[in-house]
């Protein structure tokens, strides 16, 4: 026993010792690579929630918004209704990796990106820090592609059941280059004219794309319909829905894709993120009540198509704030959605006497007109404390904060928004209609463009 | 021989054949309609878009019975069929020239 103790004591008052004898470089290196352990564990977590969050962004064009269009025009253009959503998918791909991504996302410019980026040059596993320093650049490159598909396949709604395949494929492609790049690039691009984080001139707080998706499509929805005219037989026709139910079923993948539309646009999995999934939810909620309300006590009736409208009226609405509000906010947000939008598409929309097939502008463009203002109402930075002057204080945000003038940069990003699209949308239109035409001959509209521009029929009970 | 051809209420189809079969009556042909009478249609609102829908789903029944049974049939037919309602339906009754089993070249009333 006397043997035991007299190797021992020697041993523990060595062990803490020899910790002390280490060299200090030792425990530098040991941070190190404690540091790198952290940040690996930190960009793992951000970069599997970004990756979810890119498919569940595509999933709201295809199928998400494929249904929900398809199913609100008539039988037989239901093929070709789809197919807008479903080949932007692969079509917009192409362009962004040749050169999409780079107008949007590279250099500093004000107005577009550079060329820096193109065929994805340098667009790999690290990351760019100045947009998502925790994730590799290719997950926010694919992750932004989501977003320039969903953009121009919303328009698809004004121009339903009467325009040439290709007179679409050209439009759409002119019109990423000319309007959507430009304007993501203003929003959210390094330098950009519009950029609230990145040293804009007019720093426009839109979180996850009310300018950039939603007026933008919106806008141009409008001048599509005017441009190529009324479906024959508007409004004199029954034109109705054929298939709400799978409206219904592409409304609510659109609900649930609009998670990774808002709380990705956090570019982390962080608190902002649960934050926006939260006045995201609540937007769409608070909605889908305010359009059926008004539909109720001015129609008499809650309809379907009513609540699924609404729903996704809400969801625009609460895209350039979901970062930037609290959830009480956010539920009257998304109820002054769905009252207003309602009021577009039934009266204002009969009045002016415009045939947007699917209510794209009405939704979309009004829309998010409504929430890029109220955000800069109802923006504080109680929820996103990420904006800080020089000498690190956080600023105010929007009114709720005090920072009454924010309203007027809200309303001069939306005129930016409104001019570009109208513009830029005329422009492409006037090139497609000299090159192709952008029109369907009138026997293929009355035949429906499934058959006359496909080959196909959507449903086939007799086979 | 008589053809009887009457046009109901959809929901009226299942007590209609209830109450022939109760009389002995199971031969009959069904065939879902769309068509209107004197009732008006409905009016469906999409977005704000008002529809007039006029044309309203119906079932058509046809069958053909022996001379002497045709009335107590109409009787029965229009007696489950009734809900006092407009948009109940009519029956009209046809003569017929002659009916022909195919199976087995039966004629007349033996064909039936």
């Amino acid at each position: 026993m006397k043997r035991f103790w007299k190797w021992l004591l020697p041993a523990l008052f060595a062990f803490p010792l020899s910790v002390f004898a280490q060299t200090g470089q030792d425990i530098q290196a040991r941070l190190t690579a404690l540091e790198a352990a952290t940040k690996s564990a930190q960009s793992a977590g951000d970069n599997a929630w970004m990756l979810t969050s890119a498919a569940l962004v595509l999933m709201m064009t295809g199928p998400g918004l494929a249904l929900f269009y398809g199913g609100l025009v008539r039988r037989k253009n239901v093929l070709s209704t789809m197919m807008h959503s479903f080949i932007l998918m692969a079509v917009v791909t192409v362009i962004w990796a040749v050169v999409g991504y780079s107008l949007a996302f590279g250099g500093d410019s004000p107005f577009i990106g550079d060329l820096r980026f193109a065929f994805l040059h340098n667009v790999g596993s690290a990351p760019n820090a100045d947009y998502a320093p925790t994730i590799p650049q290719q997950t926010f490159m694919v992750y932004q592609l989501m977003f320039a598909i969903i953009t121009p396949a919303l328009i698809s709604g004004a121009f339903a059941e009467r325009m040439k395949f290709s007179a679409m494929l050209l439009f759409m492609t002119l019109w990423s280059l000319i309007v959507y790049f430009p304007m993501a690039h203003m929003v959210w691009g390094k330098g950009g004219l519009l950029s609230a984080s990145l040293g804009g001139k007019i720093p426009c707080l839109d979180f996850a794309g009310g300018t950039v998706v939603h007026i933008t499509s919106g806008i141009s929805a409008l001048v599509c319909a005017r441009y190529l005219g009324k479906r024959i037989g508007y409004p004199s026709d029954a034109m109705k829905p054929h298939n709400l139910v799978i409206s219904v079923i592409g409304a609510c993948l659109l609900w649930v894709g609009w998670f990774g539309f808002n709380a990705g646009s956090a570019l982390a999995a962080s608190g902002l993120a649960s934050s926006a999934f939260v006045a995201t939810h609540f937007g769409a909620a608070a909605a889908a009540l305010g359009w059926v309300l008004a539909e109720w006590v001015r129609n008499g009736k809650p309809s379907v198509l009513g609540a699924i409208s609404g729903c996704v009226a809400g969801l625009v609405a609460i895209t350039p704030a979901s970062g930037f509000v609290q959830p009480f906010p956010a539920l009257l947000i998304g109820f002054a959605a769905g009252v207003v939008c309602f009021f577009m598409v039934s009266a204002v929309k009969r009045k002016f006497r415009y045939d947007d097939a699917l209510d794209a502008f009405g939704v979309h463009g009004i829309g998010g007109t409504l929430g890029a203002l109220l955000t800069g109402v109802f923006a504080t930075n109680a929820v996103n404390d990420s904006f800080k002057d020089s000498a690190g204080h956080v600023l105010p945000l929007g009114l709720a904060d005090g920072h009454a003038s924010q309203i007027l940069n809200q309303a001069l990003g939306c005129a930016i928004s409104w001019g570009l699209a109208i513009v830029g949308t005329l422009i492409v239109l006037k090139i497609c209609d000299a090159i192709l035409g952008v029109r369907v001959r009138k026997e293929s509209e009355v035949e429906g463009l499934d058959v006359a521009l496909h080959g196909e029929e959507g449903y086939i009970f007799e086979s | 021989m008589k053809k009887i051809e009457a046009i109901i209420q959809p929901f009226k189809l299942d007590e209609v054949k209830e109450a022939l079969k109760g009389i002995g009556i199971d031969g009959m042909t069904i065939s879902e309609v769309r068509g209107h009478g004197r009732q008006k249609g409905h009016k469906e609102v999409y977005r704000g878009q008002e529809y007039n829908v006029d044309l309203l789903p119906k079932v058509k029944l046809e069958m053909v019975v022996a001379e002497g049974r045709a009335e107590e049939v109409v009787r029965t037919l229009a007696g489950a069929a009734r809900t006092g309602k407009i948009g109940d339906g009519k029956i009209f009754v046809y003569d017929v020239a002659e009916a022909i089993r195919i199976r087995n070249d039966d004629r007349g009333e033996s064909a039936l």
